[in-house]
């Protein structure tokens, strides 16, 4: 109990929120990557992708209720500031995840004619829900200041995002498919590698220049060569992952889920570079995560709760993703 | 003139009266579905498996409507209303993460396997998985009506510094008013899903679908309405006393009852003037209300005049009241009538089946118009007794409030449009479309050999 002090638990609840917030970026970032990049012009194609993630998509969405609920029970105050300088671009992103999440019932129950424009729908809902992350993201890292120089930023690490969900998943697909989908989303997957990479780099050599706490944090010895392993590690997996993509796919489909694999430590790495590059802050060089949270005793019941039902959510998600392995070729609805 | 707060509450109205049709239907339609799916495993015949075949799909697209309009309340609470978390986070707080961990995950990840593991686990497992979605929709609506609940009879906590902290959880949980309105919901849920199943199944029949299916849905449906819409009546009854003990006010609008009154009479119909503070054309029966509300018919009914200031608006909770309780009656009715003649005749008149498709959504209307009798009833607080409404509301400008409150709007019609008309599509479809994949429904490797023989098939048919 003596360790389950208010400072201990905010930081352990900072944990939860950016592990839900990780999760919800790898998990539904595969899903809406799928929807980006859904292959308009091939219908069988888009039969199976959708399928590969129709099992996951809903669990996966959860995530985000999970990481924008502790936010709002653990750091009330950083959920109102956040929300409020976010407004618009949230009700954007609320709207591009309404749009896609009822297409994806609808396409599979209307009039065959209907179907297609309910695809369309789907695909524009996870374009403008990848982006309006992307565009929040900017924004947040910008410090939640709207002019016109973090607006440029905001598109642009909106445009990154896109690219990144685009590259996960197309790796999801390469493990979910096989024959030409799969040669095709192998081809998709490097182009979006690419971009994200360079998205990567421009975000990484912006954030110091505008982020003091970013700067130090980077370049403050010793603990800067232990972070420096994050970008190295990150930047030798997009060398890996090239490297695999153009040998892929191998007799037996070995390796096919290795893209997948390492678009995860890239997620981590990048996630890991951004959560550093603002600890202690929740909002931006304005709100400490020891200043935004709430009272002990609410944490401490939610604490309790969360140590018994997470391991429990993580086992029977586990055993779906296992129930649900193998190609999405055959996967039927009902 | 539209202000933040007036714009905020219409939009939070708009998003939680969208949301909550979607909810209302899955609660009780996951166990209907875990009851098809237990009758299919019992006694493997194939209707069941037909009858939770059409209706899992409703049950997914229903489900998919509530997942995404709830992700928008989750973002509400801090866009729209931050004073709410600010003064009684601490309570709602830990009532929110616990739904999103008990429930939300639950029927989540199990909703995927229920849809699309038929063919890839046990049927054990997939009995199972059906058992933990309609269980999940459950936890979400305890958990859920545990904070509404709280919101109007708050107990369990102190207040420091304008700050609510809880003191007692158990007491918190099971506050006052939790178990009558939690008792209350499900009823709804179940009763609005029996008369959905029952307008399409009538549907299905009124067009010609002879399979047995629809008319085993039916009767299924109008027998549980026939017992659940009286247990409803007295259930609401209890729920309306609950409330005349801790929100009187909310009581004293419901009836439109101005002035404290000892026999108070039953109001049936009048138009309430909010400037005059009285009733017009009423229609009354004497002492009634007395009766009802104090079991006496001279007990003394308190009036909104006791409350100056401090009561909720009259006319949206005295008509909103009074379209539940005439919806609840004629679903009374129309399940006793039905039933009756199902009974008797075994099937139904044309006109039966015809006000039954009139009645499929008529389980929506009768929740919203409740739902709003209690939380238009709760103003102006948010919290009863400890936060105002006008109190908790951002300070996002109000044009931006109308930008998104526009969008919501034109977004939750065309949706609604979409839902009943694809609805109505897979009625039409099963009508026409041959009994899909039904001798077997069983496992892959089960696919080659019927489930049962027909000779069982036609006599336990024929029993149905």
């Amino acid at each position: 109990m003596s360790l389950l002090t208010a400072e201990n638990l905010a930081l352990i609840f900072a944990g939860l929120t950016a592990l839900a917030i990780l999760l919800y970026a790898i998990l539904d970032g595969y899903d809406l990557g799928v929807g980006i990049t859904l292959p308009m012009a091939n219908e069988p194609w888009r039969d199976t992708a959708i399928a590969s993630i129709g099992p996951f998509w809903d669990a996966n969405e959860t995530w985000l209720v999970l990481a924008v609920g502790l936010l709002l029970v653990a750091f009330p105050a950083a959920h109102s500031a956040i929300l409020h300088a976010l407004y618009l671009p949230a009700a954007l992103l609320l709207l591009g995840l309404i749009l896609r999440g009822v297409a994806f019932d609808f396409r599979a129950k209307v009039k065959a004619n209907r179907k297609t424009r309910w695809d369309y729908t789907f695909k524009a809902g996870s374009i403008l829900a990848t982006f309006s992350q992307g565009f929040m993201l900017g924004i947040y890292v910008m410090g939640l200041e709207y002019n016109t120089g973090s607006i440029i930023f905001a598109c642009f690490s909106g445009l990154c995002v896109t690219a990144a969900y685009a590259m996960i998943g197309n790796a999801w697909l390469i493990g979910k498919t096989s024959g030409a989908l799969q040669l095709h989303a192998i081809k998709q997957c490097k182009i979006a590698g690419v971009l994200t990479l360079s998205g990567i780099l421009a975000v990484s050599a912006i954030n110091p220049l505008i982020n003091a706490n970013a700067l130090q944090v980077w370049t403050e010895p010793p603990l800067a060569f232990v972070f420096a392993a994050i970008p190295l590690l990150c930047f030798a997996m997009f060398v890996i992952g090239y490297l695999v993509l153009k040998r892929l796919p191998l007799p037996a489909d070995a390796g096919a889920w290795l893209p997948f694999a390492i678009c995860n430590i890239i997620f981590i790495c990048s996630f890991l570079g951004l959560a550093l590059s603002f600890y202690p802050f929740v909002v931006p060089n304005q709100l400490t995560l020891y200043q935004a949270a709430s009272s002990r005793e609410s944490l401490l019941i939610i604490f309790f709760g969360a140590v018994v039902v997470i391991p429990v959510i993580i086992g029977y998600t586990a055993l779906a993703y296992y129930a649900f392995r193998g190609k999405a070729d055959g996967l039927k609805y009902y | 003139m539209l202000d933040t707060l007036i714009l905020s509450r219409i939009q939070f109205a708009a998003n939680i009266s969208f949301h909550i049709l979607f909810p209302t239907i899955t609660i009780a339609l996951g166990w209907l579905l875990f009851y098809f799916k237990v009758r299919f495993d019992l006694s493997q015949h194939p209707v069941w498996m037909r009858a939770y075949r059409f209706w899992v799909k409703v049950f997914a697209l229903t489900f998919a409507l509530g997942v995404v309009s709830g992700i928008t309340m989750s973002f509400q609470f801090g866009t729209n209303w931050p004073g709410f978390m600010e003064s009684i986070g601490n309570i709602a707080g830990p009532l929110l993460a616990y739904e999103i961990l008990t429930a939300f995950f639950l029927e989540a990840t199990m909703l995927g396997i229920m849809l699309f593991g038929f063919h890839k686990v046990p049927r054990w497992a997939h009995t199972l998985a059906t058992f933990l979605v309609a269980l999940g929709t459950t936890f979400s609506a305890f958990w859920i009506l545990v904070l509404n609940s709280w919101m109007q009879t708050p107990a369990g906590f102190e207040m420091i510094d304008g700050v609510a902290h809880a003191t007692d959880w158990l007491a918190i949980i099971f506050n006052p008013s939790f178990p009558y309105r939690f008792t209350h919901m499900l009823l709804a849920s179940a009763l609005t899903v029996c008369f959905l199943v029952a307008g399409i199944s009538a549907y299905r029949i009124l067009k010609g679908d002879n399979k047995k299916a629809p008319k085993l849905t039916l009767k299924t449906a109008l027998l549980s309405a026939a017992i659940l819409a009286p247990t409803q009546v007295l259930v609401g009854d209890f729920h309306g006393l609950n409330t005349l003990e801790h929100q009187p006010q909310k009581i004293a609008a419901m009836e439109g009852a101005w002035h404290t009154e000892q026999g108070a009479p039953l109001v049936l119909f009048a138009i309430v003037d909010e400037q005059t503070r009285q009733n017009r054309f009423a229609i009354e029966i004497p002492k009634l209300a007395s009766l009802i509300l104090t079991h006496d018919k001279d007990g003394e009914l308190k009036g909104l005049n006791e409350f100056a200031g401090e009561h909720p608006p009259v006319a949206p909770v005295f008509y909103s009241f009074r379209l539940m309780v005439g919806i609840g009656l004629l679903m009374l009715l129309m399940a006793w009538w039905t039933s009756f003649s199902l009974l008797r005749k075994k099937e139904l008149a044309p006109l039966q089946l015809k006000i039954l498709i009139g009645m499929t959504f008529s389980g929506w209307v009768a929740t919203l118009a409740g739902w709003y009798v209690t939380e238009i009833g709760r103003q102006p607080y948010l919290v009863y007794g400890v936060l105002k409404t006008r109190d908790a509301v951002t300070t996002v400008a109000a044009e931006h409030v109308a930008i998104t409150l526009t969008m919501y709007l034109v977004l939750y019609l065309v949706l609604l449009v979409a839902y009943i008309k694809t609805l109505f599509w897979l009625a039409n479809r099963a009508v026409e479309v041959e009994e899909y994949d039904l001798t077997r429904p069983g496992l892959a490797e089960n696919r080659s050999e019927p489930v049962v023989n027909n000779e069982a098939t036609t006599r336990t048919g024929a029993a149905l």
